[in-house]
């Protein structure tokens, strides 16, 4: 397949004796396999059983890959990639209670973590306090956060200064205005706060696991675009958009389509910045994406590799911008639950290192590696562990770090690199031909296209052409030894203590000052000339609640309300 | 087989009527891959499935039992909220919808397992149970429940 900007030409091929043995080779191997040996990948890309000089050659090294740190972007967005520095070995961490959050957290950096990533109670995702929930969903999938209290008890050991961290958070942001709030408290200006708002791309929350979704999808617009504005200008090192793949992917979008989602994605919060006056030059150095990383190894790597030159191409292209800064594509990533199965749990163990070393193959910035036991359950400490200690391993003991894009040149991996990038081309001239990503999921198109793709994928799961060792192959009894131990979840007395705790708090705030903060909110919410975000900001240093902020915001804005279907 | 015995019955037109299963999810979660898949399995199996988006509350899921004429409730679960489940079981007890099978899909901890059985859900499915599986275990679950409602007796 042709490289959209380098249409193939024929190769001269004056390697003496290329064509003899090529011609050997072909004639031996169709004897020994025959005529019927078709592979495609799970984007649909046809593999060949040889990849040589024909496919791919080193003439076309400077229009392909150049230098690391420079367009056309393929070997790396910087000059001395993980050899100068190693990726950033950033897991979720999130569980039960504030104080549950901040132990398990530093175990974890015992174990080796070097960025903190909080993940949030489902309760937080969908905008609501703790006390409007059943008690009986608190803390199992994050920890629970309701104050800016809460969350200072979570980061009490992170300095706020040095350490980046990693929050799961959504339009309207509250999670990082308690953050900020939080710096203020410290006396740690907001110039030298780093991190991420990882979970703040609405779109692919809307079309694909409908987690973080609290206002609509006109109202979550115009939050991100004004959140963007402000932390650009006041926030210089934090990265208010994190544009996620991972989230269509692991609905079942095909690797391809899931980068192309996210190029368009970007794409369209790139516009809504230019269209709201926003200087691209200032916003687009701080935009970040979060992949998701397959056990389709090579695939994994093309596409990671071929995302980078995309997004280098429409930075140059589309909005004419060459400042390097633009165009640098960083990204964390996620190994991939879905190819995690409950059957032999411990054989994730290797599924992950595989996913793992594919994604750091592919350049990643940051990475997060599941723990084996997560389609069991939430992960336990034990599981948890051998997560972070597999990144260690990667980094220090294999020496992934040493070269790098060590795969660079490889006949295969530029020819699949490029066969990914026509196909995340065409699919993002789907999404272009509906009218832009906005548009595309509004209409419902992408969702459709996630659906269709999930389930070409699992019919073959079913069919037994898709090998998934210990579900339809190599089926074993189950080891009672293999099954993790019981979650400690939260029991009735800790959540009737943790909900009067909330219930003092609110009490003991100065009504008045939370009243006319909140009502900053409604205000600016229907007032689309200013920045709501700041009166965020304002609402969580005054100690509004997260659930208070959500429902102004969601009484002005709208709901979230996700266009399923089956 | 009992096709033939049901449609002794001049009255009956269930066996006619293909099953009729709800396919939603309660709770927080709106990860929906694995509902989206089954209900589109239990469609090409001729089943007629109502399907509805995530954060479902439980009066609402027992009232379209009852419009619907449900037969069988699927729920989808990541983690989390399948611990509602049996509030919904007694919900659906309290309208007199007792009978209706109710499963579970996802992931769901061994502890929780045992629970869930106890307050009365009829199967549980985790990550790796086939679509055949599923479809089969749930045409299975209603084709009991109408022998049930038939004969109470001898179906018990």
């Amino acid at each position: 397949m042709a490289h959209a900007s380098n249409p193939a030409r024929p190769v001269q091929l004056t390697l003496p004796g290329f064509e003899e043995a090529g011609a050997r080779w072909r004639s031996d191997y169709d004897t020994q396999v025959g005529p019927d040996d078709e592979i495609r990948n799970r984007s649909g890309i046809a593999v060949e059983p040889l990849y040589t000089e024909v496919q791919w050659s080193g003439e076309r090294y400077m229009d392909d890959l150049g230098f690391p740190g420079e367009a056309p972007w393929t070997r790396g967005i910087y000059a001395s990639m993980h050899r100068g520095r190693a990726w950033a070995r950033r897991q979720l961490v999130g569980m039960r209670l504030p104080d549950d959050y901040r132990a398990r957290l530093r175990t974890l950096l015992d174990s080796g973590l070097t960025a903190v990533s909080v993940a949030p109670c489902n309760s937080f995702m969908r905008g609501l306090d703790a006390d409007e929930v059943d008690p009986v969903l608190l803390g199992t999938c994050g920890v629970v956060i309701n104050t800016l209290e809460d969350l200072m008890t979570c980061l009490a050991d992170v300095d706020l200064g040095t350490m980046s961290v990693n929050l799961g958070d959504n339009a309207p942001f509250t999670l990082t205005a308690m953050t900020l709030a939080l710096a203020e408290e410290r006396a740690i200006p907001w110039t030298r706060v780093s991190g991420t708002s990882n979970q703040s791309d609405y779109l692919s929350h809307y079309v694909a696991n409908h987690m973080f979704l609290r206002l609509s999808l006109a109202g979550a617009r115009r939050m991100t675009t004004d959140f963007i504005d402000y932390t650009t200008r006041l926030v210089p090192r934090w990265n208010p958009l994190s544009v996620v793949g991972q989230h269509t992917q692991q609905a079942g979008a095909t690797p391809a389509e899931a980068m192309a989602f996210t190029l368009c994605s970007a794409v369209q919060y790139a516009e809504d910045c230019r269209a709201a006056g926003l200087k691209l030059e200032d916003v687009l150095p701080r935009f970040s994406f979060f992949f998701d990383v397959s056990i389709s190894f090579f695939e994994e790597i093309a596409k990671l590799r071929a995302g980078r030159r995309i997004w280098g191409r429409i930075v140059r292209d589309r909005f004419g911008i060459d400042d390097p800064r633009c165009q640098r594509f960083r990204f964390h990533a996620q190994t991939s639950g879905v190819d995690l199965t409950r059957q032999q749990p411990l054989n994730n163990i290797a599924r992950v290192a595989v996913q793992a070393a594919a994604g750091i193959l592919g350049g990643l910035q940051s990475l997060h590696t599941d723990s084996f036991d997560e389609a069991l359950s939430s992960p336990t400490e034990k599981a948890a562990r051998v997560a972070v200690a597999t990144q260690a391993i990667l980094c220090e003991e294999a020496g992934l770090t040493d070269v790098i894009d060590p795969l660079g040149g490889s006949y295969y991996v530029e020819t699949l690199t490029s066969a990914m990038e026509a196909e995340i081309d065409r699919v993002m001239a789907v999404v272009e031909a509906a009218g832009g990503m906005y548009a595309a999921v509004d209409a419902g198109l992408v969702q459709r296209m996630i659906g269709e793709s999930a389930r070409n994928f699992q019919d073959k799961v079913e069919s037994g052409d898709r090998t998934m060792v210990g579900v339809n192959a190599y089926v074993a009894e189950e080891d009672p030894a293999d099954r993790p131990p019981p979650l400690r979840r939260l029991s009735r007395a800790e959540t009737d203590d943790f909900l009067e705790r909330l219930d003092t708090y609110k009490k003991s705030r100065d009504r008045a000052g939370v009243t006319a903060a909140l009502d900053g909110i409604s205000r600016a919410a229907a007032d689309p000339s200013v920045n709501l975000f700041e009166q965020v900001v304002a609402a969580a240093r005054a100690g509004a609640t997260h659930g208070e902020i959500c429902t102004r915001a969601r009484e002005v804005l709208g709901a979230g309300d996700p266009r399923v279907a089956a | 087989m009992h096709n033939a015995t049901i449609a002794a019955r001049p009255k009956r037109t269930q066996a006619e009527r293909p099953p009729k299963v709800l396919i939603t999810k309660i709770g927080l979660d709106g990860h929906d891959r694995g509902s989206r898949l089954v209900a589109a399995y239990l469609r090409d199996a001729g089943m007629e499935v109502v399907y509805t988006g995530p954060w479902q509350v439980i009066d609402h899921v027992v009232a379209l039992a009852v419009e619907e004429d449900i037969e069988l409730i699927g729920l989808s679960s990541l983690a989390t909220d399948h611990m509602l489940v049996p509030q919904l079981i007694e919900a659906l007890r309290a309208a007199g919808l007792g009978e209706v099978p109710v499963v579970i899909g996802g992931i769901v901890p061994d502890e929780d397992e045992r629970l869930l059985c106890e307050a009365g859900v009829a199967r549980i499915y985790h990550p790796g149970s086939g679509g055949d599986e599923i479809v089969e275990g749930i045409r299975a679950l209603i084709e009991a429940a109408r022998r049930a409602a038939l004969d109470p007796v001898t179906a018990s």
